[in-house]
């Protein structure tokens, strides 16, 4: 690999990574808080990425690479633009989330695990979301949604697909 | 009507704001007991007040700082458990969300009784809200001088650093907490030795609960006999019940310890919904098992509940309905179990895996009257001190008290196939 092909993270992204390091009196402990900057500033965490960050925090990748993969959070492939996670634990379940999720997957067309063909949403089922008085509850991207109902899931779909189209058509902008 | 002390804020319009909870009275507790209380005393006010620890096992808060070694100069560390993820559990999360600087208040009171300039607050990573809210809180504290070094000109230093979890149920257990918050796997550690010895960075460390931690400001300003004089007398003090699942008005409800199930379910709750009757209720989070309908009037403390053969635990109630299938929720449950162990143990990994399997074969029509001895006995080898954490216990409870209140239900799933027995029944 020549020099012009290295992957390189941006000035600002090293930055922000090394300036995590002031909150802990061992570096390592930056690892899980750097895997969450580089996977908001690239999407997902590729070998790449995690060779780079190996090399800045002077962790090896393959330490990285088992840390992360104990966790569900983390994403190692790019995905659709949006994230739902619809809770499947006991007192949504009560109260309709697998109808919820069977909704949600007929109005996208996809299953869970799937990305929808406009890329752009990724549906995932997951264990509890710590909001069990408001069931159902969906998640996605970390705005959570209660109380969800078949209707209310196609509006709250349309609404990030809204928001999509916004940032579509104005580029660079906040 | 009892007096609320930790979400008596919560509804006040802009809540989240140093200036508005400086109005109500915020950390002048918190100023008055660093100016004028030694570190000591302020350990034995929280000892005297009976303060057990809300996050589940109930251990008393005052006794888990007593164990740091006193004779040691080096750092000691407060990490606050903040990742709130026993099903039926949402409590923390809505202090963080509706009401930050109570909890920094509390942890100002908590570093100052155990010596700690430096807090940790690991936040699970789902809540990005609480971890927005709380770092903007943080901000404005550090900006005011209330928190970071010589904090209200009292020389005394509390940095409050925020870390955010990344998707386990195990790390909040205390020491797989303290290996993901350095950087690792959430493993769990063997003890001894304790946090209290050896904690984050092998050193000094007390772990608490959020709501714990919430409760450290109105105990101090208050005092020991008033917090003594509610709830019961091995329980003092308010709890944040949650209830959730087939009532008309789920909720948090901040009520004394010792409150029942009935008043809980039937009054706060609203009662079972659809003008259905109740067929059972989780207590306290789903690893406390399921109780029947006739356990309703059980007082929700750490001693009745023992009592009963459960514990308090998070104090989440799950209430079912008389339609519920209970073959399904378990398997909902041990399937939870089955992807969340951290795997480190083989009792609790093999253990896990075969139970869910088993409880699917039985909703799929499969199953025979020899699997429900066999899910006694991967719970009777996996559980009480055969791995390094608690976790087989957690599953065992719901597995076992399934089998003792509801085994017919289990029984006739093997003679109806995969048909369910109840009537209204969605699989």
């Amino acid at each position: 690999m020549n020099e012009t092909d290295q992957f390189v993270f941006s000035e600002e992204l090293e930055t922000a990574i090394l300036a995590l390091k002031d909150h802990y009196p061992d570096p390592h402990a930056v690892v899980i808080p750097a895997l969450y900057q580089v996977q908001d500033a690239y999407g997902h965490l590729s070998d790449e990425s995690l060779i780079r960050l190996g090399d800045l925090l002077n962790v090896p990748a393959a330490e990285i690479l088992g840390t992360l993969t104990f966790y569900t959070m983390f994403r190692r492939k790019a995905e659709g633009q949006f994230h739902i996670n619809v809770c499947k634990n006991l007192s949504c379940h009560l109260t309709g989330s697998r109808d919820l999720r069977k909704h949600i997957e007929t109005s996208l067309g996809i299953s869970v695990g799937e990305t929808s063909a406009d890329g752009l949403f990724t549906l995932g089922e997951v264990e509890c979301l710590g909001a069990c008085t408001e069931s159902p509850v969906i998640e996605v991207d970390g705005e959570y949604h209660f109380r969800v109902t078949p209707e209310k899931a196609d509006e709250i779909l349309d609404d990030y697909r809204r928001r999509a189209g916004e940032e579509r058509r104005s580029p660079g902008a906040d | 009507m009892s007096e609320k002390y930790l979400t008596a804020r919560i509804d006040v319009e802009n809540s989240t704001s140093l200036e508005t909870i400086r109005q109500l009275g915020g950390y002048a507790t918190a100023e008055r007991i660093v100016k004028e209380m030694s570190r000591d005393e302020v350990t034995n006010v929280v000892l005297e007040a009976n303060l057990r620890g809300r996050g589940g096992a109930g251990f008393p808060t005052g006794r888990k700082w007593t164990f740091m070694p006193k004779d040691f100069d080096g750092p000691r560390y407060l990490a606050v458990n903040a990742d709130e993820g026993e099903p039926g559990t949402c409590k923390d999360r809505i202090l963080m969300e509706r009401d930050p600087h109570l909890l920094l208040e509390g942890i100002i009171i908590a570093c100052y009784a155990i010596k700690s300039k430096d807090a940790y607050i690991y936040i699970r990573g789902e809540y990005l809200k609480s971890y927005q809210v709380l770092e903007k809180a943080i901000a404005e504290a550090e900006a005011a001088g209330i928190l970071g070094s010589n904090i209200l000109g009292t020389g005394v230093t509390v940095r409050v650093h925020l870390h955010r979890g990344a998707g386990a149920y195990i790390c909040g257990e205390e020491t797989s907490l303290m290996e993901s918050l350095e950087g690792h796997r959430g493993h769990p550690r063997p003890k001894p030795p304790f946090p209290a010895i050896a904690g984050l960075w092998q050193k000094p460390t007390a772990v608490n609960n959020v709501e714990t931690i919430a409760n450290l400001p109105a105990i101090l300003e208050k005092g020991a006999a008033w917090y003594k004089s509610i709830g019961t007398e091995q329980s003092s003090g308010n709890l944040l019940y949650q209830v959730s699942g087939h009532v008309n008005t789920p909720g948090v409800f901040e009520l004394p310890l010792g409150t029942t199930a009935r008043e809980l379910i039937e009054e706060h709750g609203g009662g079972v919904w659809k003008d259905r009757a109740l067929k059972a209720f989780i207590p306290g989070g789903i690893s406390t098992g399921y109780l029947p309908a006739d356990a309703i009037d059980v007082a929700m403390d750490h001693t009745a509940l023992m009592d009963v053969g459960t514990m308090l635990g998070t104090g989440g109630i799950i209430v079912m309905d008389e339609e519920t299938d209970i073959v399904e929720s378990l398997e909902i449950l041990t399937s939870f179990y089955r992807h969340e162990t951290c795997g480190q143990c083989a009792p609790c990994r093999e253990g896990c895996a075969w139970t869910h399997k088993i409880v699917k074969r039985i909703l799929d029509g499969k199953g025979t009257p020899a699997d429900l001895d066999q899910l006694e006995e991967i719970a009777q080898l996996s559980e009480r001190g055969r791995t390094i954490c608690v976790y087989p216990d957690a599953i065992s409870a719901p597995v076992r008290s399934a089998l003792k209140h509801f085994k017919g239900e289990f029984l006739a799933r093997m003679e109806n196939g995969s048909q369910s027995v109840l009537p209204g029944a969605t699989s």
